[in-house]
């Protein structure tokens, strides 16, 4: 199937009110791809997470997501939100929440998980080898965990597409580095697409890396190009001011610290 | 004791007390759990004062409050959650509002009322001991609602209550599950006002939730707990006010919150035992 677009954007500029975030923005991405897009804060990321899964309508330019508006291709996507610490009141075990990736549009068909939910389920806490987790309470979790739980809830929607915001913002380097070995393990087959602020952590990772900051920066390469870095798209300095070669850094060693 | 509650249960008005109660605990247990979830204890407080308006309205045209309040509560429910929908913002400010308009026009239209309206301060502070055989039935009508679109729901209430972008992205019809949703509070909150009157309604809502969230860990063991927790409060409340001839919904209520800070105390130090 590679070759085929599962996310293309065409000329989209988007924001909200009198605030534009993106601007012509052009982006493809295929079947089995694996794209970091990197950007400062207030770059336009969380938008262009929006924008893609048809959360806000752009206000000019076309979005397709497995060929669809994003309101019938975000089905497709398994979305993978940033943790919020916000929501750790809230009482659930990982199961229920793993469990969601299996909601139905039609909510009567939601009464009882069929033995394929339940069989999906399974293998997606297995996947993220977190199983034995699955009757405990997320706010016994650590942030690594949680970030597991959050993965595996997408998996469970057996998507075309997974969809990343920041997925090590709350998670020490030492789990971040497995995070992203099952993540490589997961691009054999599902497409992925992940947003983050931190250069250094998904550069060993991913296939190509793009820059979002108002205007989205992305030629396919795993390089960091002086076209990121040039003014008029100005990707933040800071990223790749203490030195991140060609070739890009193998980050830190894995059996490593606890933070 | 056992004597205490036979004499006392001997009495109709306190037959149908115990079975308001025992609907309403229904009813509080479900709701006030999603709205304690879904942080919108404030929002079932400005329901309820907006229901005021549909009572001094119905009084004033000589039609019966708990239609009013039933119309007013429903509406001021789908305002709110249009609102919310439509602006993502918090919108506190207009539950304000909302608050004091359903207020203002329940007392202005209470005060063009002639004649003598002393039940009135019952929609204010419950009246326990005066449900009648229809209020009853409107009670076991709701509880009945309520028990069938949670059971229905559950999952999906669940979703939206715990990540409502997700369930979006899931393509899960979001805005209807969550305007249902407070239809259900509105009318949940027109029967609790019944026992512990408007202004107390959110105790109803929020301490039986909040104190089994102290203890247990999904929503619907908090929940089942709640229930039995309202049904435990009232009955309690009840007994005490009987034999203490005290104002039954604010007994229930002060019985409620007492057994709150002792439960939190006790969790406080079943947790840290060592912390002095």
């Amino acid at each position: 199937m590679a070759g085929q677009a599962v996310i293309e954007l065409e000329d989209v500029w988007a924001g909200y009110e009198s605030d534009r975030v993106l601007e012509a923005v052009n982006f493809r991405m295929e079947a089995g791809d694996y794209v970091g897009l990197i950007g400062p804060n207030g770059g336009g990321k969380t938008t262009l997470i929006k924008v893609i899964l048809g959360l806000i309508k752009p206000e000019r330019g076309s979005v397709r997501v497995m060929g669809v508006s994003p309101e019938k291709g975000r089905h497709f996507i398994g979305y993978v939100p940033q943790i919020q610490q916000d929501d750790k009141a809230f009482p659930i075990k990982v199961w229920d929440v793993v469990s969601m990736g299996r909601l139905k549009t039609n909510i009567l068909s939601n009464l009882h998980l069929t033995d394929i939910d339940k069989a999906v389920i399974e293998r997606s806490l297995r996947q993220m080898d977190i199983l034995d987790l699955a009757r405990r309470s997320i706010n016994e979790l650590s942030g690594g965990q949680r970030q597991r739980v959050t993965i595996a809830r997408a998996l469970a929607t057996e998507p075309n597409i997974l969809l990343l915001d920041e997925p090590t913002s709350s998670v020490d380097s030492r789990s971040s580095s497995q995070l992203y070995d099952l993540l490589a393990e997961l691009n054999k087959s599902i497409s992925i697409l992940l947003i983050s602020h931190d250069l250094t952590a998904i550069s060993t990772y991913v296939k190509t890396i793009g820059c979002v900051n108002r205007r989205l920066v992305y030629n396919g390469q795993k390089e960091i190009t002086g076209e990121m870095l040039s003014g008029a798209y100005d990707c933040p300095v800071d990223l790749v001011a203490h030195g991140v070669p060609h070739r890009v850094l193998p980050s830190h060693q894995e059996e490593d610290d606890h933070d | 004791m056992i004597d205490l509650i036979r004499n006392i249960f001997a009495y109709d008005f306190m037959r149908n007390a115990l079975f308001a109660s025992l609907l309403v605990g229904v009813a509080c247990g479900l709701i006030g759990t999603l709205v304690v979830l879904n942080r919108i204890v404030f929002l079932g407080g400005g329901i309820a004062h907006a229901a005021y308006g549909g009572i001094g309205l119905a009084y004033y045209f000589g039609q019966d409050p708990m239609l009013g309040a039933i119309l007013f509560s429903v509406l001021s429910a789908l305002g709110m959650g249009v609102v919310h929908l439509r602006t993502k913002a918090r919108s506190d400010t207009l539950i304000g509002v909302m608050w004091s308009i359903g207020m203002a026009t329940g007392i202005i239209f209470v005060s063009l009322t002639p004649g003598f309206k002393a039940d009135l301060m019952s929609y204010l502070f419950g009246s326990l001991l005066a449900v009648s055989d229809t209020d009853l039935r409107l009670m076991a009508f709701v509880a009945l609602a309520v028990v069938a679109f949670v059971a229905v729901l559950y999952r999906s209430l669940q979703a939206i209550s715990f990540d409502e972008t997700f369930s979006t992205v899931r393509n899960l019809p979001v805005a209807a599950i969550y305007l249902s949703m407070l239809v259900m509070i509105g009318l949940t909150v027109v029967i609790a006002m019944r026992i512990v009157g408007l202004i107390m309604v959110i105790a109803m809502l929020t301490i039986p939730p909040a104190t089994a969230s102290l203890f247990q860990k999904d929503m619907k063991g908090m929940m089942l707990l709640s229930i039995g927790l309202s049904w435990l409060f009232s009955l309690a409340g009840l007994v005490v006010s009987f034999a203490l001839n005290l104002q039954a919904g604010s007994v229930i209520v002060l019985v409620a919150a007492l057994s709150y800070l002792a439960a939190a105390a006790v969790r406080k130090l079943a947790t840290h035992p060592k912390v002095s």
